[in-house]
């Protein structure tokens, strides 16, 4: 007969280090890397790597929660070009294409995570509070906040910014861009967050089982939108990075990001199904498509075959974790 | 006298529905106390309301004579009262460590999650529920999870424990473990209420059991000298004999065989005729393959080795088209996962195997197939309120109606049916059980596979399997006593 006894710890010990599957796949992509192009090794190169990494990562930790609690945002990388495009015109004078409120300089930052928050908070109240598909709900906020920085700058870009939006994109600390520095311990804070916190932990409980974690004391509705809030947040930050990086705001600042931050949350084991996955396991997926990014270009691969390569990434990590996990996937 | 648990003229609507009207209980202090009633019967919203999930309409509940706390104190409700849903609240993805301690990892602050592991051991020990906390929820065993989900919910320090159809889907001995248990939980002065279709459970593990029906409160008994007749009908409202399944003698024809049938793990070498006319029961214990063989002859699995011949035909292995057109139909084990389509209408669901018959050139006619439905829903007796409602919205019996429906749409020379009348109450269970007598009567020859002893009353012959074998062909007129024996390996 059945006995009690669970299956032995193997397995277990195996999933423990599930997230870390994309280390090996980093290492060979870095020694591939150095074999190709001497240049590759070097810490500017590479530091040029991780600056270009550290906005869309950001998206990808918002992304990793959102998802690892059961839900959905596609609307993340219109954010990161409205926010800092909005918050930018209601500070610079009318003459430079903005709104002519004329509010201080300094508030730059806060309007801009605050435009995220809303954006955030809004998404929240239609998936939460009113129920609405996740997916449809934040499709159609794509195209709305991508217009919404469209219309008010007449798909123009905005050169005249003011200096504290610049700053954090632009600024080296210790050594290292300011940028990473962010990156590095946001994600620090996320690994922990989900790892070591009952808040935490609790974006689990919902994507794994929601009646579950209601019927545990979960506040769901509460930690879902604090999670999209969170979200709309970091995009916006990411916004401010890559804004202090490139020197201005493109009409198309952060457009086609969300695709990359599905494929690196994805291949790092990031469920779409929700409840599974971790934040380091993100982390590694950005490294692994930063790393590829900056190879091709090295080598001279033209822009517009490179699509092909990423998207063959993305098919090929589904493949082995389709095999490792041994899992059908829906 | 002063009860554990009270609820008074409870009163719950949904919508124009009521759900619970007036209805009350009263459980003694270290009494396990069955709650029975017909699906529908407002079960499961007393449960939702005894635990605080939902607010009652009117009525109260006590709790030793104590008013219940506030809503929205989740933690008070779980320091009086305990359940073991009938949906399974483990998160499967999680260990089984951090499920027991789900949203109280910690009191506040870091997660030590050494600390926890250990918490979660001397958890288990304490309950005696032998399983790796380290282990994914998921990966455990129904028993196992449902163990975790016993201790868990014990672990709040209620003395009170409310299981909804625990057994439901556990094997014998599973269901033997877990009587032990609870008979040492009462010894320890746990109050239950336990909510079962299964009435020998009733009779086995409680000490009196509350009825209910449409809504109401009937009548609360001592379990000891309540004729089994007398408490089915105060579950049906009118006086209803215990099945009586048919006499009839088997023709010569075989509709169904399987020979030499074997698959890696279920099951191995395995004979099997069914002739015109025929019941034949597959009994064992969840181990014993009996399920797998099942699933081989309708085609959802292909053996290694064997053939399976319908009405003669030898129908290509693995390949469920190919039995369904040589006159095979089918019951699956889970209704939900491969029973019926939701969302689809009652008339859709039932005419899926034969939706080329009922139009021209890959069309289908919706007048004949609303014909064909009406006269299914008209045969089967299924409650519904037309051939367009969608199925998901029917009650489990209603449903597995439906899957009947499907699987007789065809007049099929073979039927297979697995575990048909699980979930489902006393009526709707003798209804399935007539439909399958029905279409032997007709002609066909069926294999039954139950876990239910009763269901396999209606068997002209019991196929005993054990280990993946097949130990013993039991003719009609066995005991429970021999039939679990030979189930369980004891004798042959």
């Amino acid at each position: 007969m059945t006995t009690l006894t669970a299956s032995p710890s193997p397995r277990v010990r195996l999933a423990r280090f599930r997230d870390l599957t994309l280390v090996p796949v980093i290492l060979i992509l870095l020694v591939v890397g150095a074999v190709l192009d001497p240049t590759f090794l070097t810490s500017g190169n590479l530091t040029n790597v991780l600056q270009q990494q550290a906005a869309i990562s950001l998206l990808v930790l918002a992304e990793a929660m959102i998802l690892i609690a059961g839900k959905f945002d596609l609307s993340l990388e219109s954010t990161v070009g409205m926010a800092p495009a909005i918050a930018v015109m209601l500070v610079i004078p009318a003459s430079a294409g903005g709104f002519g409120l004329g509010l201080p300089g300094g508030l730059v930052i806060p309007l801009c995570l605050l435009v995220g928050a809303a954006i955030g908070a809004f998404n929240g109240f239609l998936i939460i509070k009113f129920q609405l598909s996740a997916f449809i709900v934040t499709l159609a906020m794509l195209i709305i906040v991508h217009g919404l920085q469209l219309g008010p700058t007449q798909g123009k870009t905005l050169f005249e910014l003011p200096d504290s939006i610049l700053y954090l994109g632009s600024a080296v600390w210790l050594g290292l861009p300011a940028s990473i520095w962010i990156a590095g311990v946001l994600f620090a804070a996320g690994i922990a967050g989900l790892a070591y916190f009952r808040i935490g932990r609790s974006l689990y409980a919902i994507g794994g089982n929601i009646d579950a974690a209601r019927a545990a004391g979960i506040r769901v509705d509460r930690v879902l939108w604090g999670v999209f809030i969170l979200g709309g947040t970091l995009a916006a930050l990411a916004g401010v990075l890559e804004t202090g990086r490139l020197g201005a705001i493109g009409s198309n600042q952060g457009v086609g990001w969300i695709f990359m931050v599905f494929a690196a949350a994805v291949i790092g084991g990031v469920s779409m199904d929700g409840g599974k996955g971790t934040i380091l396991g993100a982390l590694t997926g950005v490294l692994v498509i930063g790393l590829v990014q900056n190879i091709l270009t090295l080598k001279g691969v033209s822009g517009f075959w490179q699509p092909v390569v990423y998207g063959a990434i993305i098919l090929v990590a589904l493949i082995i974790s389709r095999i490792a996990g041994g899992k059908a996937q829906d | 006298m002063k009860y554990h648990v009270e609820a008074r003229n409870v009163v719950k609507r949904f919508g124009p529905t009521v759900a619970l009207n007036g209805a009350s209980i009263a459980i003694a202090e270290g009494e396990t106390h069955a709650l029975v009633g017909r699906n529908g019967a407002g079960k499961s919203t007393l449960v939702s309301i005894l635990t605080g999930l939902q607010p009652a309409d009117e009525g109260e509940v006590l709790f030793a004579g104590e008013p219940a706390p506030a809503l929205a104190d989740r933690d008070a409700w779980r320091r009086r009262v305990a359940c073991v849903y009938q949906k399974s609240t483990i998160i499967p993805a999680l260990t089984v460590a951090e499920n027991l301690f789900l949203n109280r990892q910690t009191e506040g602050g870091v997660i030590r999650w050494r600390a926890l592991r250990a918490r979660a051991r001397e958890l288990l020990d304490t309950y005696e529920v032998d399983v790796d906390v380290q282990a994914l929820a998921g990966d455990l065993s129904v028993e196992q999870r449902q163990l975790v989900e016993i201790a868990r919910a014990l672990s709040f320090g209620a003395r009170f424990i409310i299981l909804d159809e625990p057994t439901a889907r556990l094997d014998g001995p599973a269901i033997e473990r877990l009587f032990t248990r609870m008979r040492s939980l009462r010894e320890q002065g746990v109050t239950m209420m336990y909510i079962s279709h299964h009435l020998d459970e009733v009779y086995e593990i409680c000490q009196s059991v509350t009825v209910f029906r449409d809504a109401r409160h009937i009548v609360t008994r001592p379990v000891a000298g309540f004729p089994h007749g007398e408490l089915v009908d105060a579950m049906t409202g009118e006086a209803t004999a215990a099945y009586q399944s048919r006499a009839r003698t088997p023709g010569e024809r075989v509709v169904l065989a399987g020979e030499g049938l074997s698959l890696a793990g279920r099951y191995r070498e395995v004979d099997l005729t069914v002739r015109s006319g025929e019941v034949v029961g597959l009994a064992g214990s969840a181990s014993s393959g009996k399920v797998g063989l099942a699933e081989t002859l309708v085609g959802l699995r292909r053996p290694d080795a064997g053939t399976v011949t319908v009405n003669g035909v030898r129908v290509r292995p693995g390949d469920v088209p190919s039995a369904l057109r040589a006159g095979l139909g089918f019951v699956p084990e889970d209704r939900h996962h491969e029973g019926f389509v939701p969302l689809l209408s009652v008339a859709e669901n039932a005419t899926i195997p034969i939706a080329g018959k009922l139009g021209r050139f890959g069309t289908v006619s919706p007048s004949r197939q609303r014909a064909r439905a009406v006269q299914l829903i008209d045969d089967l007796d299924i409650k519904t309120e037309g051939p367009g409602q969608p199925v998901g919205d029917l009650s489990g019996g209603n449903a597995q109606k439906v899957v009947f429906a499907r699987a007789l749409v065809d007049d099929p020379s073979a039927l297979v049916v697995i575990n048909p009348t699980a979930g489902v109450d006393v009526k709707a269970k003798q209804a399935l059980l007539g439909a399958v007598e029905d279409a032997v009567e007709r002609g066909a020859g069926a294999v039954l596979v139950s876990d239910d002893l009763d269901d396999l009353r209606v068997c002209d012959r019991v196929l005993v399997m054990f280990h993946g074998r097949v130990v013993k062909d039991v003719p009609r007129g066995w005991t429970d006593h021999e039939l679990v024996a030979v189930m369980e390996g004891i004798e042959q």
